[in-house]
């Protein structure tokens, strides 16, 4: 919402300074944007009269001009407008100056090896308007040497940004009847003389969507003169950032800027018998002002007369009905619609206007005689004609709310005790009644007034919310207790011990484009209906697809070894159409494990080896029991067949999959050389009993030392080695505390077909050494629990 | 019977072949030859038996201090020999020790992982349970509830992501704007009194160099008895400066318009225009907005929570009241940090993470301080 100064000052009377009211704006509320001075933006240019003109030696089109400035000697100026001669009296921009339209900065130069000492201007180039067909031509009196700021009139604009809850600061007096609530001046009344109609309004008016038009006033206005708007009028509604068009259309706009009142003016030759509010007919279509055709259905409003539709209702008129400069007679339309109406037609047409934003949010229902007396009388005053009697068809909704208000409220809510009296000044200066018992009723532009606590909104945000102070919160007694749910805990435990262990945590789009979603999705992935891009559409059904381009990205700039991870949710489908989104950790790995050295040779390629290790520590910090879990397959299609494998406790329940990317994978990420993965599902992880504080089971260390023995057997070489150390270390569990492969041979020694797998075993004696029968025992078991694998130990 | 022995002679001689010895095996050598039972200086203590009482009187010290020489003599020789042999090994294992050692990469915590710990412990302190919801909500939880009715010119504001599929509930499933609908499945989990804050995603269609589509909202909520705006302005005050590290922290509040609160507060903090050594002129907060080189910035809004959503949380707005506010952490972590692209924070490039993120072990704790000096 833009306005000027001296619009402001029209409604308030005040003395106080531009920075005062926008200090006083922003502290009630109406955010100040921006103030836009023009005596700024025109320093440095001044009224000057040419004194000579005469032709430039060098170039046709330019003259050379001899300046009186109003103090010191004349000027040389080169100037190529087709108007300058001797005699013009004009603006002209001194060395220093910054041309408004370019942001040049003028200085003494050469043109064409004639010295020019400043640079008289178009309007276009002062910003005042479009012309450049010549330099300003300013009436002959004007005073030379007057700074053109001051001549011309520095009017500032205020930018304020108006909150959706109140249509009535998107009118000047709104504001000011704010400001003069906060004791920025007075505020005027409203200067009007109800004109008196001298005819019968000759059109018949109805409304026949009560519901979406409950009221429609209109009058009759015949005999105007319609042409370009006086200055006074142009320069209003410039300042409020619209475009002047013709005194009709201008007023209108006048009205709705001023008093926040949109109204509409049809030329009434180009109407055809009653005109009325209706909903709009299946296939019926409007061609409106904004030059687009617009088809309407029967859930939206329109105002329409015998032959069709010319104006959709609250929102724009239409091409066909609009003033023109050859309209004589106007039919005036000030109609209340029903805001969620307006609201819902806006949308399905995607059609904003200033018309609409005010009646969504609800213009003042008592305001619509009152609106048009205003209108009415500009018309009259600028345009001439005579007025006819007003038509009333419907009723406006004139209810607004009645409030039970306690003026306590303003400190038990607000935080700040306000005087009643103080309070009821201020509610009766922005137009509330208050009665004796602080029953308050609302004004008709306050639609927005509910209850209690918007009350104290009004009071506090007057009175100054400066003056709130703060009041600590009561606490509980004692130590803080802790706040972070289990879930919670583990997340942030398992995010450090992975960057503990060198991984760089990273932050991706929950959003993807589909098919790296769909690659690594089960079922449908959540796909957006209006995505920014198609890059970023579909929910992430793993972590892996949002690192794996973040992994593309770091390999092409370079980085020749990448640890990344990130914990987040990745996206899935419950029950019933619900979101599932389950807390998940992914890792990737690309690049060198560790770059050639001076000790360690070439440089080493990450393997499936690196992920399963992060799997397996990762889990471990989690709380996850990793001695208990399974290593088998179906990780995935995403994954080398041969190099990939899901972690699993018990057969059904998943806690991670890793391995090697598949190349098919790699290569639609246009990832080049091998990549490591894993992917944790930290939802799947079971909640450690106790896990809640630091108790511990009874420990004391083993009295006597532990004892190992090392087994190698021969297997099939298909036979998982993890399946054989499992066998081994279930073998004796009162005695085996550990066993650990150590060697997987193939080769000389070995038949085709099987592979050699050495065990260390540990054994732990409880309360005497072993003897020779008891290690034959436990070594016996081995052997046997082996056995049952097709494993046969070596001699 | 006498057999003169010069004694001293022969341990002269046995020393000189001692000190000549240049390795351990000569050492034994000698030892045995002197020492051992056959040996020389043995066969001297043998004679004493021989000896008559007097004679043995005589020589006996003699021989004794002659074999206590010699022993001695190999033993140093042989400690001489031995430390020279180690030092020559050790001498040989020298290694140039400014050849690199093996490198362990360096992780690193994201800033706004980081920025949420440390959220999560200021507000711990205040008695604040962390909560969390879904991002793909329903426009009940996300609209509706928090009192943005279909129509609510609000809902347009929101820029708003939405799916296809249709909610439990019949409604339109959707990216959550902010992380209000945390507030509303608060309540209607845990009722009142509640104190919870919710750091999470939230989404907006919105695209540019201080707007990505998602982004990292925390939202706080307390609903109890008696709560008014002077607590709101105390926590965020608290919070900011226990966030910040700095007392100098001054909020200006302005009145504001959010369909969920009422009254509606706006919060504007007072910085100052710093010029670094770079010759960058930054933002760092602290100080009155209104004094010279000050200005302010809108860093958050707030209220009081609307008698609506109140009761829309299955609460009787007659009994319980309350405040609640809602702020960005990436840009939290941005003022903080320093970082001056927000678009950098979801490219995980291991560069700018590397110097951005945090060490695993610098975790915020109210005793250490939340912050971590660069």
């Amino acid at each position: 919402m833009k306005f000027s100064l001296s619009w402001l000052k029209d409604y308030l009377d005040t003395q106080a300074t531009v920075a005062e009211i926008a200090a006083a704006l922003n502290a009630i509320g109406l955010e100040v944007e921006g103030i836009e001075d023009p005596a700024a933006k025109l320093a440095g240019f001044r009224v000057a009269r040419v004194l000579t003109a005469a032709p430039h030696p060098n170039a046709d089109k330019l003259q050379v001009l001899t300046v009186d400035t109003g103090a010191g000697e004349p000027l040389q100026v080169v100037c190529g407008a087709p108007n300058a001669r001797a005699g013009l009296v004009g603006v002209l921009g001194l060395p220093g100056a910054t041309v408004p339209v370019n942001g040049m900065v003028l200085k003494v130069a050469a043109v064409r090896g004639v010295e020019s000492n400043g640079m008289m201007c178009s309007t276009r180039e002062l910003e005042l308007g479009e012309d450049h067909d010549g330099i300003i031509e300013l009436p002959a009196d004007a005073p030379v040497g007057t700074p053109f700021a001051e001549y011309h009139g520095a009017d500032p604009v205020f930018d304020v940004a108006i909150t959706p809850n109140r249509p009535d600061c998107m009118g000047v007096y709104g504001i000011a009847r704010d400001l003069a609530a906060a004791g920025l001046g007075a505020l005027k009344p409203l200067a009007m003389e109800p004109a008196t109609g001298t005819f019968p309004c000759p059109v018949d008016i109805r409304t026949d969507d009560p519901e979406g038009c409950p009221a429609f006033h209109g009058r009759v206005i015949r005999g105007v003169t319609n042409g370009p708007s006086p200055a006074w009028l142009q320069d209003r509604l410039k300042s409020a950032g619209q475009r002047p068009i013709s005194a009709l259309v201008d007023l209108t706009n006048y009205v709705m800027l001023g008093y926040g009142r949109p109204a509409h003016a049809y030329d009434l030759a180009k109407l055809t018998g009653a005109v009325m509010a209706r909903r709009a007919r299946e296939g019926e279509t409007c061609l409106a002002l904004n030059g687009k055709e617009y088809a309407l259905t029967p859930e939206m409003t329109v105002i329409a007369d015998q032959a069709g539709v010319h104006d959709i209702a609250g929102i724009m008129g239409g091409e066909h009905s609009g003033c023109s400069d050859g309209t004589t007679d106007v039919l005036l339309e000030i109609a209340y619609f029903d805001p969620e109406r307006i609201g819902a037609t806006g949308r399905a047409l995607n059609l904003t206007s200033d018309a609409r934003s005010r009646f969504e949010r609800g213009v003042d229902p008592q305001f619509l005689d009152t609106g048009l007396e205003l209108l009415t009388a500009l018309i009259l005053d600028t345009c001439g004609g005579e007025a006819s009697d007003v038509v009333r068809a419907g009723q406006p909704p004139l209810a607004t709310a009645v409030v039970a208000y306690d003026p306590g409220l303003a400190e038990t809510l607000g935080g700040v005790a306000i005087p009643a009296s103080e309070q009821r000044r201020i509610l009766t200066a922005l137009g509330f009644a208050v009665a004796e018992d602080w029953t308050v009723t609302a004004p008709g532009w306050r639609p927005d007034v509910a209850g209690a606590p918007d009350l104290v909104e009004e009071v506090v945000r007057i009175w100054g919310l400066d003056n709130v102070a703060s009041v600590p919160l009561p606490r509980a007694d004692g130590v803080a207790r802790p706040t972070a749910t289990p879930a919670q805990k583990l997340e942030r435990r398992v995010r450090r011990a992975a960057a503990a262990r060198g991984l760089n945590e990273a932050v991706t789009w929950s959003f993807l484009p589909v098919d790296e979603a769909a690659a690594f999705a089960e079922g449908a992935p959540w796909v957006l209906d209006n995505p920014i891009s198609e890059d970023l559409k579909a929910m992430r059904p793993s972590l892996l697809p949002g690192l794996l381009a973040a992994a593309r990205r770091n390999l092409d700039r370079g980085a020749g070894s990448l640890r990344l991870f990130e914990i987040g949710r990745r996206y899935l489908r419950g029950a019933d159409g619900a979101s599932d989104e389950r807390l998940t950790l992914g890792v990737v790995l690309a690049g060198d494990r560790t770059p050639r050295g001076w000790a360690t040779g070439k440089a080493q390629a990450f393997d499936a080896f690196d992920a399963k290790a992060e799997a397996l520590a990762l889990l471990a910090e989690a709380g996850a029991p990793v001695d208990s879990l399974q290593v088998m397959g179906e990780a995935g299609p995403q994954f080398h067949p041969g190099q990939s494998a899901t972690l699993r406790l018990g057969p059904k329940t998943v806690l991670a999959r890793f391995g090697m990317l598949h190349p098919t994978t790699a290569k639609a990420f246009d990832l080049t050389g091998p990549v490591a993965v894993a992917e944790l599902f930290l939802d799947a992880i079971p909640a450690r009993r106790g896990a809640v504080g630091f108790a511990r089971a009874a420990y004391a260390p083993p009295a006597l030392q532990p004892v190992t023995r090392d087994f190698a057997f021969l297997i099939p070489a298909d036979k998982p080695a993890g399946d054989l150390v499992r066998a081994v270390r279930g073998a004796d569990k009162v005695n085996i505390v550990s066993a650990r492969l150590f060697d997987d041979f193939r080769g000389q020694g070995v038949p085709e077909g099987q592979k050699s797998l050495a065990i260390e075993v540990t054994l732990q004696p409880t309360d005497k050494s072993y003897d020779e029968a008891a290690l034959k025992a436990i070594t016996d078991k081995v052997t046997a629990a082996a056995a049952k694998l097709g494993a046969v130990l070596r001699g | 019977m006498g057999t003169f022995v010069d004694y001293a002679a022969t341990g002269q001689a046995a020393l000189a072949e001692i000190a000549a010895a240049e390795d351990l095996d000569t050492i034994e050598q000698l030892r045995v030859a002197f020492l051992g039972k056959q040996g020389s200086i043995s066969g001297l203590l043998k004679t004493l038996g021989a000896m008559s009482p007097e004679q043995r009187q005589s020589e006996g010290p003699q021989i004794h201090a002659l074999r206590e020489r010699v022993t001695t003599a190999l033993a140093e020789r042989k400690a001489a020999l031995e430390s020279a042999a180690l030092e020559a090994r050790l001498a040989a294992e020298t290694v140039d020790l400014t050849l690199p050692a093996p490198e362990a990469p360096r992780g690193s915590v994201h800033p706004v992982s980081q920025v949420m710990d440390e959220l999560a412990e200021i507000f711990a302190d205040l008695g604040f349970a962390v909560a969390t919801g879904p991002e793909i909500e329903d426009d009940w939880h996300n609209f509706t509830a928090l009192n943005m009715p279909e129509s609510h010119p609000a809902r347009a504001m929101h820029d708003t992501f939405y799916f296809p599929d249709a909610s439990p509930a019949g409604g339109k499933m959707l990216l959550r704007t902010h992380t209000s609908p945390v507030q509303i499945r608060s309540m209607l989990q845990h009722g009142a009194p509640l104190r919870i804050i919710a750091p999470g995603r939230v989404y907006r269609s919105d695209s540019d160099a201080t707007h990505t589509p998602m982004f990292h909202q925390v939202e706080g909520i307390v609903i109890d008895k008696g709560i008014h705006l002077g607590h709101l302005k105390w926590t965020l005050e608290t919070f900011l400066k226990a966030f910040f590290e700095r007392d100098d922290i001054v909020l200006r509040l302005r009145p504001s318009y959010f369909p969920f609160t009422e009254p509606s507060v706006e919060v504007d903090v007072g910085f100052a225009l710093v010029t670094g050594p770079d010759g960058r002129t930054r933002r760092a907060l602290g100080g009155h907005g209104d004094d010279p080189g000050h200005g302010w910035m809108e860093l958050l809004g707030s209220g009081m929570v609307n008698r609506k959503v109140i009761a829309f949380g299955g609460l009787d707005p007659d009994e319980w009241q309350g405040f609640a506010f809602g702020i960005g952490v990436d840009r939290l972590a941005m003022l903080k940090y320093g970082m001056d692209d927000l678009r950098a924070f979801f490219d995980g490039d291991q560069r700018w993470l590397s110097h951005y993120g945090f060490s695993a072990l610098d975790v915020p704790t109210l005793s250490g301080g939340v912050g971590t000096p660069a």
